[in-house]
C-alpha cells in the first residue's frame, strides 16, 4: 500500500531539555543539555520515516518524546490532530493506542518473569476494552503467527528464545493495541546479521499488511535506506536534512550528510582505493553547549563566517528538498 | 521444518544458556531446579525442616513424657539416664525435653523477624526506589537513623525500656525488627531502582500501564530475589541474636525456655555439670549451621553473579 | 625486520623465514558448562604475513573471538580447554611455550585491541600513566621517558593536544579517543601481529571511519599483520586483504577479499552477502537466510549449516565437509561448492 498524503503525526518545534543542575539540597539549574532542539516533520500514513544521525544526536529523545516517556519542553506532537504534549490521564492512554514501540534490545526489553503469553497479552490487560477476556489467548496467538512464531510456544519465557525470535516477540506486543503508528528505535541494530534480513522483511511484511506508519530510527545507513520513503538526518538535537531516500542517497545537499554518507564502509572491495572519502575531522560537541550558528561549523570544512553567526533554517535547497546549510550543494558521494 | 523464518520446532536460546530440558520453566523454577539439585539446600532444609516439626509438636518428640517444667531437685545436675537422654539441670529438670521445647522460641523468634522485616523493609524499599523523591528521601534518612544503632546495644536498650514484665517472643521480634528493616529496605531500593530503568519497564509505560501494575508486575518480580536472599541470612542472624538477648537476660524470661536462657542458667555450674550448656548450645550452633547453608544456597541459585 | 633486539631470538627456529608470521593450525577450543561440553572452535587454520590484514568474519557465537583468545593466551582455563591445535608464532608453537615465555610475547610481540575501550582502560590512572606503563614494564624506562614517549605515541594516534591531555583520566575522552587510546597501548611495544576484535563496533559511523583509517596507515608504517574480527561486511571490504569466514566453530570460507565478494564459494557468505540492502531492491523482500544459526551444545549432524542451506542434499546431513580447495589462495567447506560458485540452486 502506497503512503497517503494524510499526516498522522504532525511535529512541530519539538523541543527537550535536560536540566543540569548542581547542589544537592539546593539545586540550580547551571545550564541543559539540548537533546532535541527544534525538530519538526510530518509522518503520513502507510509511510516510512527513516532518522539517522550519530549517538547524542537526539534521535533517541526524539522516540522517547514520541511515545510519551518524556514530556516536551516545548512545541507540539500531534496525532490525528490532537498534541500528545498535552494529552493526561486516559486521554493520552487512548492516543497510546495508537502509537506503539519496538525498541533495541530484545534481551532487555522483555520482562524475563513473565510468559510471552503474559507479554503479549499485557497490552490487553492495561486496554481491556480492545479484547474482552475470554478472547485474548486467542488473539496472542493469533499475534505469534503473524509474526513468525510458534503459537505453542505460547507458555515459554524469554529467555528460552534466541535474539531474533525475542525481537520478534517484541514486535507482537507493538501490534497488539493495532496502532497506526510504530517507532522502531534500532529494531536490528543488536541482531545478528543473518537475523537482520528476517527481521527487515517482517517490518515490511507488517507494514503493507496493516498499513502502519513507522519512524525508523537506526544508524545503519543502507538498511535505513532500504525500509524508508523519507529520511531525515539529525545532529545535535537537529534536523540538518530531510527529504525522499533518493535525495538523501543520491543527492546530499548538506555537508554533514555527505560526510555520514561517505564514511559508511561499502560492502564491496571494488575501487576502494579510489573511493571518495570525507573523513570529519574530531567528535561531535557536547548538546550541553552547542556551537552558535549552524551546530557542524566546528567540523565542517566550508565553514565560513556567516556560519558561526546566522543559524541556517531547513529550507528547500540544493538538489530540491530541505536541508539546513548556508552553503548547500548536492553531491552524490557514493557514487562519485 | 515448517516455515520459512523458523524451525517450529528447536527452543534455540542463545547457545551457552539454553537449558537441555524441552518444558517451560520461568527463572523462579530454574531456581527451583537449581536448589532441589544442591546437596547444601538439601541437607539445610532438611535440619530447619526437622526444627519446625520439633518446635510445632514438642510433645512428640521429647522423652516419654517428662514434662519440662516438672523439676526435681533431687535429680539436679546428673549425668545422662536412661530417663534424662541430655541429664538434668541445676534445678533438676530435664535438659533433653527443654532442648526440645526451647526449639520453638529460636524458630518462631527467627521465622516472625525475618518475615515482619523482610515484608515492611520490602515494602518500604519499593515506594522508596519507585517514587523516589521525597518518599526516598524522608524513608532512607528515617532508615538510616535506625540503621547507625549498634544492634545488640539497641536490642538491649529496647528491651530494657521495655521491661522485663513484658518481655517475650513479641518484644524480642518488636527489638530485632526494629533495627533489621533498614538493611531489608536498602537492598529493595537498590533492586527496584536497577529494575526501573530496565527497558520492559519503559515498554511497560509506553503501553499506558499504571504505577501499580508497573510496581507489582514488572518491577516486584525482578527486585524480589535479594530480599529472599537476604531474609534467609537474616533468619540466623535473628536465632543467633534471640539466644544473646535472652542469654544477657534480657530477652525471653523463664519460665519459658529458651537455648540462651539456658546456657545463661547452666554458665556458672559448667565444670561440675557441662551438659546443660553444651546439649543447647550444640542445638543452637546446628539450627544456625542449617539455616547459614541455606541462605547460601539460596543465594547461589537466585544470584548466580555473588558467588 | 628486526623489530626488537631485546627479545630472546632463540626462542626462534632456524626455518623462521619459510613460515608465514603468524599460524594457527586446526585449533580446537571447547569450554566446561553446566549444560555441558560447548566446542567453540572445531578445527580452525588461518595464516597471517607480515603487513597483510586479515578479517575474521562471524557472527556472535561463531568462534571467531575466542580464537583470538586462544592467540593470545587469555582464555580461562577451565573452564577453557584446548584439547588440539597449534598457535605458531614465527614458526614456534605457543601453546607449548611456559606461561612467563607466553607473557613476553603477549602485548609486545602479538598485541589486541577490544571493542569496548572504556572498561579496558583503568579509570583510576592517567591515560599517560597507563601508556607509559608499557615502556617502564617491558622497557625498564624511567618515568620521565615514559611519559615522552607516551606523548609521542598519542600524537602518532592522532589525538589532538596530546601534551595536554596525557594527564587526563579515560572517562574525560570521548569513545573514539579512547579506542585511539587503547591503539596506542597496543602498538606502544612495536608489535608484530596486532589483533583488533571489533575495534569500531561502538562507535559511530564518521569515528569508525577515523579509527579504521589510524589502523591502516599504522599498519602500512610498521608493517604488522592484522587481524580484524568484525561481523561487519562493509568494514571488511573496506581494509582486508583475504577473508575467512566462520560459522559454529569453522571456517567454511577462506579467500583473497576481492573473490569473495564477486564471487562467494560457501552458501553462507553468499547468504550474507545476499541479505546486504541494495539499491535496486528497494521494496523488495531482501534475501535472508531462513531459521536460526546452530546450538553449540547440540549441533546439527554432517555440515552445521545444512538446516539452513538451500543447497542441501543428503549428505551434507551425514558428512562433515572438509575444506576444499578451489584454488592456491582459496577454499571452501561445502560439498555443492562449485555449485555455489556458478550460481545455480537447484
Amino acid at each position: 500500500m502506497a503512503p497517503s498524503s494524510e499526516a498522522i503525526l504532525e511535529v512541530r518545534d519539538l523541543v527537550k531539555h535536560f536540566p543540569l543542575s548542581q547542589g544537592i539540597v539546593f539545586k540550580r539549574q547551571i545550564g541543559a543539555i539540548k537533546a532535541v532542539d527544534g525538530v519538526s516533520f510530518d509522518l503520513h500514513r502507510g509511510e516510512t520515516l527513516g532518522v539517522v544521525g550519530e549517538s547524542g544526536c537526539g534521535k533517541s529523545t526524539l522516540a522517547k518524546l514520541l511515545m510519551a516517556l518524556e514530556r516536551p519542553t516545548s512545541g507540539q506532537a500531534k496525532i490525528n490532530g490532537v498534541d500528545l504534549a498535552k494529552a493526561r490521564g486516559s486521554e493520552l492512554k487512548r492516543m497510546r493506542r495508537n502509537i506503539q514501540m519496538v525498541m533495541q534490545d530484545p534481551y532487555t526489553s522483555l520482562n524475563p518473569r513473565m510468559t510471552v503469553g503474559d507479554i503479549i497479552g499485557e497490552p490487553y490487560e492495561i486496554h481491556s476494552e480492545v479484547a474482552p477476556k475470554g478472547d485474548r489467548r486467542r488473539k496472542v496467538q493469533e499475534l505469534l503467527e503473524v509474526v513468525g512464531l510458534n503459537p505453542e510456544h505460547i507458555n515459554r519465557y524469554p529467555h528460552q528464545f534466541s535474539g531474533g525470535q525475542r525481537q520478534r516477540i517484541g514486535i507482537a506486543r507493538g501490534l497488539a493495541l493495532q496502532p497506526e503508528i510504530i517507532i522502531c528505535d534500532e529494531p536490528v541494530s543488536a541482531l545478528d546479521v543473518s537475523i537482520q534480513a528476517q527481521v527487515m522483511n517482517l517490518l515490511e511484511k507488517l507494514q503493507n499488511e496493516f498499513n502502519l506508519a513507522y519512524i525508523f530510527i537506526a544508524h545503519d545507513l543502507s538498511v535505513v535506506r532500504h525500509i524508508s520513503d523519507r529520511v531525515a538526518v539529525m545532529y545535535l538535537g537537529k534536523i540538518v536534512e530531510l527529504g525522499k531516500d533518493a535525495d538523501i542517497y543520491e543527492r546530499p545537499a548538506h555537508p554533514y550528510t555527505q560526510a555520514l554518507l561517505s564514511a559508511v564502509p561499502v560492502p564491496d572491495p571494488e575501487g576502494r582505493e579510489g573511493r571518495e572519502r570525507i573523513i570529519l575531522q574530531g567528535d561531535p560537541p557536547s548538546p550541553a553547549d552547542p556551537p552558535s550558528g549552524c551546530r557542524f561549523r566546528t567540523r565542517c570544512w566550508k565553514a565560513q563566517d556567516i556560519c558561526a553567526e546566522q543559524e541556517p533554517l531547513l529550507e528547500i535547497r540544493a538538489g530540491g528538498h530541505l536541508s539546513a546549510c548556508h552553503f548547500a550543494e548536492a553531491h552524490d558521494v557514493i557514487n562519485a | 521444518m515448517s516455515n520459512d523464518t523458523l524451525p517450529a520446532t528447536a527452543p534455540a536460546a542463545p547457545p551457552a544458556k539454553t537449558p537441555k530440558k524441552e518444558k517451560a520453566a520461568s527463572l523462579w523454577s530454574d531456581a527451583w531446579y537449581d536448589l532441589r539439585r544442591n546437596p547444601v539446600f538439601v541437607i539445610g532444609a532438611a535440619m530447619v525442616g526437622i526444627l519446625v516439626v520439633i518446635s510445632a509438636f514438642p510433645g512428640v518428640f521429647d522423652s516419654v513424657g517428662v514434662d519440662p517444667s516438672t523439676c526435681n531437685l533431687a535429680n539436679a545436675r546428673k549425668g545422662i539416664t536412661s530417663e534424662h537422654w541430655f541429664g538434668s539441670d541445676n534445678l533438676g529438670c530435664d535438659v533433653y525435653s527443654r532442648v526440645i521445647h526451647g526449639a520453638r522460641v529460636s524458630i518462631l523468634v527467627g521465622f516472625i523477624s525475618a518475615a515482619v522485616t523482610g515484608i515492611v523493609g520490602g515494602v518500604l524499599g519499593l515506594l522508596a526506589g519507585f517514587y523516589g523523591r521525597w518518599v526516598d528521601i524522608i524513608l532512607s534518612r528515617v532508615a538510616e537513623i535506625f540503621f547507625a544503632i549498634p544492634s545488640i546495644l539497641g536490642a538491649l536498650l529496647i528491651l530494657a525500656v521495655i521491661g522485663r514484665d513484658n518481655a517475650g517472643i513479641g518484644s524480642v521480634v518488636l527489638a530485632l525488627g526494629l533495627l533489621a528493616w533498614p538493611m531489608v529496605l536498602r537492598i529493595m531500593r537498590a533492586a527496584v531502582i536497577t529494575a526501573k530503568h530496565q527497558d520492559y519497564v519503559v515498554a511497560a509505560r509506553a503501553l499506558g500501564a499504571g504505577p501499580w501494575r508497573i510496581m507489582l508486575r514488572h518491577i516486584l518480580p525482578n527486585a524480589l530475589a535479594p530480599v529472599i536472599v537476604v531474609s534467609t541470612i537474616n533468619l540466623g542472624a535473628f536465632i543467633a541474636a534471640e539466644a544473646a538477648l535472652s542469654f544477657l537476660g534480657v530477652g525471653i524470661q523463664s519460665p519459658q525456655i529458651s537455648w540462651g536462657l539456658m546456657i545463661a542458667d547452666a554458665r556458672n555450674r559448667f565444670l561440675e555439670a557441662p551438659l546443660p550448656l553444651l546439649f543447647p548450645a550444640l542445638f543452637l550452633s546446628l539450627t544456625i549451621l542449617s539455616v547459614v547453608m541455606l541462605g547460601d544456597a539460596v543465594r547461589d541459585a537466585l544470584d548466580p553473579k555473588l558467588r | 625486520m628486526v623489530k626488537n633486539p631485546s627479545i630472546d631470538t632463540s626462542l626462534l627456529p632456524a626455518d623462521a623465514a619459510t613460515e608465514p608470521l603468524l599460524a594457527v593450525d586446526n585449533l580446537h577450543v571447547e569450554f566446561t558448562t553446566r549444560q555441558g561440553l560447548v566446542r567453540a572452535v572445531n578445527g580452525v587454520s588461518y595464516t597471517v604475513n607480515a603487513g597483510e590484514s586479515l578479517a575474521v568474519l562471524g557472527e556472535s557465537g561463531s568462534g571467531k573471538s575466542v580464537t583470538a583468545q586462544a592467540i593470545m593466551g587469555i582464555l580461562d582455563m577451565p573452564p577453557a580447554r584446548i584439547p588440539k591445535g597449534e598457535v605458531r608464532f614465527r614458526g614456534t608453537d605457543l601453546l607449548k611455550l611456559s606461561d612467563q615465555a607466553r607473557s613476553q610475547i603477549r602485548g609486545q610481540r602479538i598485541a589486541m585491541i577490544f571493542q569496548d575501550a572504556l572498561s579496558a582502560l583503568n579509570p583510576v590512572f592517567t591515560v599517560g600513566w597507563q601508556i607509559s606503563e608499557m615502556f617502564r614494564v617491558h622497557r625498564g624506562m624511567g618515568k620521565r621517558d615514559a611519559m615522552k614517549k607516551a606523548v609521542e605515541l598519542m600524537d602518532r594516534v592522532r589525538i589532538p593536544a596530546a601534551k595536554q591531555r596525557v594527564n587526563d583520566y579515560p572517562h574525560q575522552f570521548s569513545g573514539g579517543m579512547r579506542q585511539r587510546i587503547m591503539i596506542a597501548m597496543s602498538i606502544a611495544l612495536d608489535p608484530e601481529v596486532l589483533i583488533a576484535d571489533e575495534p569500531t563496533t561502538a562507535l559511530d559511523v564518521t569515528v569508525q571511519a577515523q579509527i579504521m583509517e589510524l589502523l591502516a596507515e599504522l599498519q602500512r608504517e610498521s608493517n604488522m599483520g592484522l587481524i580484524l574480527i568484525t561481523h561487519d561486511l562493509g568494514v571488511v571490504a573496506d581494509v582486508a586483504d583475504k577473508i575467512a569466514v566462520m560459522y559454529a566453530g569453522r571456517i567454511v570460507e577462506n579467500a583473497p577479499v576481492h573473490d569473495l565478494y564477486k564471487n562467494p564459494g560457501h552458501p553462507y557468505s553468499k547468504g550474507l552477502l545476499d541479505s546486504i540492502p541494495r539499491v535496486d531492491q528497494k521494496g523488495q523482500d531482501l534475501y535472508a537466510i531462513k531459521g536460526l544459526p546452530p546450538n553449540l551444545l547440540d549441533m546439527p549432524p554432517g555440515c552445521a549449516f545444512h538446516p539452513r542451506c538451500p543447497y542441501r542434499r543428503d549428505n551434507c546431513v551425514t558428512d562433515v565437509p572438509p575444506l576444499y580447495e578451489i584454488s592456491g589462495t582459496r577454499g571452501s567447506a561445502c560439498h555443492y561448492y562449485r555449485e555455489v560458485l556458478d550460481g545455480t540452486v537447484e
